[in-house]
Parts: structure tokens; sequence; C-alpha cells
């Protein structure tokens, strides 16, 4: 009965998190860019800065028609926008913010987290080939090729890390985590950003959705709700992504302050990567399609290796 | 009967059920998205198992990878919305690749009764300590041959993309 109940507690604290972290995620994005781009955005909505506009526009999706066009595979278009976001709550959950602060510990929480997010994506390409329209096809495509040339750096480079600590379960990289780490695994570290970047497919990697050439790719025949699923997926995506490098790379809960306050310190750590991907959006044109895949192919796989030949050294070195 | 027993249960019957749709439908892409359920619900099995290095392998590299490349290979030729006749084979080769399954699944049954009959056996084995010790212990040589196999594959495919064949002018499409 106990065990049921840690359960349950453990389950709504993740769904708390998932709700409302995405959301901020979101509001500092339109507040970063309107202050990097010299604009102020909207600034009415609930006085203070504008900090009520998300809510305005979540009322505002969910007051649209749903529409399913005529030529679509109705089904199918109906499940795509569920996956991705099913996906990162799932994700989510075995991010560990504290040494027994987490939604659940699994051994190889790693993997679980790869292989999630990998399932996440396949809904972007239900919705862009089941809109029965070309844009969106278009857009399925170009996702489906990003997404084939960015997964493998990213799983090289976590591979390093899981060799380094000699740990797949993210509590257990955590525990091995040193302040070496800061420059041995630097390397990995920028590759993750980069391809961590991509996976997400934010600016400057949106070729799929290029909104003024794409019309936004898959999402092209998506409004309200659904449309604002994709959105909701995509800012989650941002906080998976980010938590998981700031587990990754430093050390999670390890600060200086008493280890109660940990779950503050991965805050801090994962908020820094989550603000990182939004200024890239601002710092960054868009890739076109040849020079995204030259990225992957030709710079990020290599230097990955690379990390993980300087890994396996340090490692061997070391454990003598 | 164990929850185990159930959930494997559950989980093989999926996958056998997804699998069938998955060759039977005639929605070229469906068949595809079939084999996500398919391929989902065996790494479920694995993980009842108690393999979940195994199970989560599966995930990431058949689900996320493999049927992205089928999925983008078939939107890059030819993805129709709706039922397509154009890719149906014939009776004749139904009816082979029919019995051929039911051969396999006959001959996999027989050497699995025959061999363990009604005994229980004690799963142990999936984690992924013991799964490392085994693959890079006694089955290092068959792993690096296979992984020799896969790079003379890759280097092969990357000749066939790459290099013209015959004469340049056929390769350009320009007679000479």
């Amino acid at each position: 009965m106990n065990d049921f109940v840690e359960i349950v507690i453990r389950s709504v604290c993740v769904l708390a998190a998932f709700l409302v972290l995405p959301l901020l995620v979101g509001q500092t994005e339109h507040k970063v860019m309107g202050h990097m781009q010299g604009r102020l955005g909207p600034m009415e909505a609930g006085g203070f800065h504008g900090w009520a506009q998300l809510i305005a526009d979540g009322v505002k999706f969910a007051q649209k028609e749903d529409i399913v066009p005529l030529a679509a595979d109705k089904r199918v278009f109906r499940i795509a926008p569920a996956l991705g976001i099913v996906a990162y709550l799932l994700a989510l959950a075995v991010i560990p913010f504290g040494p027994h602060f987490y939604g659940a510990n699994v051994p190889g929480s790693l993997v679980w987290l790869l292989a999630i997010g990998g399932i996440g994506t396949l809904g972007t390409l239900m919705a862009g080939w089941s809109s029965g329209n070309k844009y969106s096809l278009l857009g399925g495509m170009r996702t489906a090729a990003q997404l084939v040339s960015y997964e493998l750096p990213l799983i090289l480079v976590c591979a390093s890390f899981a060799i380094a600590a000699g740990s797949l379960s993210l509590v257990g990289i955590a525990h091995a985590w040193n302040p070496w780490w800061l420059i041995w695994q630097l390397p990995g570290a920028l590759v993750f950003l980069v391809a961590a970047t991509a996976e997400l497919q934010r600016p400057p990697f949106d070729m799929p959705v290029a909104d003024s050439e794409l019309v936004m790719g898959p999402f092209t025949e998506y409004t309200g709700l659904r449309f604002a699923l994709f959105l909701l997926a995509e800012y989650a995506g941002i906080v998976v992504m980010s938590f998981l490098l700031a587990a990754l790379w430093l050390g999670a809960w390890a600060g200086p302050l008493p280890d109660s306050l940990g779950w503050l310190w991965m805050l801090i750590k994962g908020g820094i990567f989550a603000f990182v991907i939004i200024w890239i959006r601002v710092a960054w044109p868009r890739l076109r399609e040849d020079q995204l895949q030259r990225v992957a192919w030709l710079g990020l796989v290599p230097i990955a290796l690379l990390q993980l030949a300087i890994t396996a050294v340090g490692v061997v070195v070391t454990s003598r | 009967m164990t929850t185990y027993d159930v959930l494997f249960t559950i989980a093989g019957t999926i996958s056998v059920a997804a699998a069938l749709l998955a060759v039977s439908t005639k929605h070229l892409v469906h068949s595809a998205l079939w084999l996500i359920v398919s391929l989902a619900s065996l790494s479920g099995c694995y993980l009842v198992l108690g393999a979940e290095f195994v199970a989560l392998v599966q995930l990431l590299v058949y689900v996320g990878a493999i049927v992205v490349l089928v999925l983008f290979a078939l939107m890059l030729t030819r993805a129709p919305i709706g039922r397509s006749a154009e890719h149906d084979t014939s009776r004749v080769q139904r009816a082979a690749a029919l019995v051929v399954g039911a051969a396999t699944a006959a001959l996999l049954a027989s050497v699995l009764i025959s061999a363990f009959g009604n005994d229980k056996k004690r799963v142990n084995g999936g984690g992924t300590h013991l799964l490392a010790a085994r693959l890079f212990g006694s089955w290092v040589w068959p792993f690096e041959v296979l992984s020799a196999l896969l790079l003379v594959a890759l280097v092969a495919a990357l000749a066939l993309a790459r290099l013209p064949i015959g004469p340049r002018g056929d390769a350009d499409g320009v007679p000479r």
C-alpha cells in the first residue's frame, strides 16, 4: 500500500512539472526573444509585462474549430499530436532532480530517454504524411532525414557520458560526476547541445517546419488544440533536453549548498541550457537542407567519435 | 498465472495481432505504422522477461531508426493515402508466404516444446552487466565479425550511391 501511495505521489509530481515547466519555457522564450530583438511583443494581458499572454493564447487555441482535411488519413491525423506529448511526459519521469528526487529510477534510464525521444518524433512524421498536403509531406521527409542524421551523434555522446560514469542510469551518472567532466566531456556537451536543438527542430535547424517556405511543414493542416499540442511538445522537448544535459554534464544536483537544495541547482542548470537553446534561435539564421546534413555528418559525428575515444582513454588511464 | 505471465501474454498478443495487420492492411503507410506497434510490444515482452537493456535497444534501433527509415523511403517514393492495390502480390505468392510462415512457426514451436515441454525455467541473464559480459566475453568474435560485415555493407552502399556505373554518358543520362 505504501509503495502504491509513493508511485501515485511521484506520478502526480511528474505531471505537475510537465504542465508547468514547458509553459515557463514558452513564456521565457516570448520575453527573451522580444528583448533580444529590441521589440516589446504583447504587453497588455495580465498587467505586468503581459505575463498572462500565454494563458490568453491557450484560451484562443481551445476555442478554435478542430478541422480534419478531407484528403487526410483521419485516424493517423488525430493520433499524431498525442505521440509527442506522451513521449516527453514519459521522458521527464526519469530525470533526477536529487539523489532520491525523481519520478522513476530505471536502471537504463539514459537509454530509456533516448528511445522514448525517438518515438516522440514519429508523431511529427505521422502528421506530415497523414495531412494529405504537399507542404506537410515535404516537411515530414525533411523531419525524417534530419532525425536519422542527428540521432547518431546524440547517441554517441550519450554513450560517452555513460562510459565515463560506468552506468546507464541518470542517477548513477550524476553520482559518478566530478568537476573534471567540465573539461573532459566539453566536446561531447557541445555536440549534445547542437544535436538536441536539431532533434527538436528548433531554429537554425528548423528546415522541416520552416514557416516562410513550408508553412510550418508537418503542422500546416493542424488547428486549435491539436496544433497547440505540437507547440507544447516542442517546449516539453526543450525542457527534457536541457535537464538531460544538466544531468549528464553538470552533475545534476551537485552544488555548494547542502544536499537538500540539490533540486534548486538542477533547476538553475536546466534553466541555463533552456535559455541557451532559446538564444541560439535568435542568434543564427536557418540552415539550408544540405548544410544541415553537412553539419551532422562532417561536423558532429567526427567530434562525437573523437569524444568517445578521449573518454575511453580517460577511463582506462584513471581506472589503473 | 503470475502477473508476469499475464503481461507477457498481453504484449505477445498485441505484437502478433499488429504484425498480422502490418502484412494484411491495404494502406501502404499503415503497414509501417502497425510495424511500430508490433516492434514496440515485442520490446514489452523483453521487458517482462527482465531484459530491460535489450527492450530499450529494440525501441531505440527498430522503432526510432529503422521504421523512421522505412517511412522516409515511403514518403520519398510513393505514400498514397487510402487503399492502394498496385503493390498487392499474387494469390500464389500469398499462399506460398502463408505456407512458409506456418511451417517456420510450427518448426520453432515443436523445437521449443520438445526441448522444454512444460518445465518451469527461471529466466535470469537479461541484465545489462551479464549481457555485456557475454557479448564481449564468449561472443566477442561473432560480434566483431558482424561489425566488419556492417562496415562492408556501408562502404558498398556508398560506392553504389556515389560511383558512376558504366560509361559516363549513360550515368548522366546523355546519350553519346
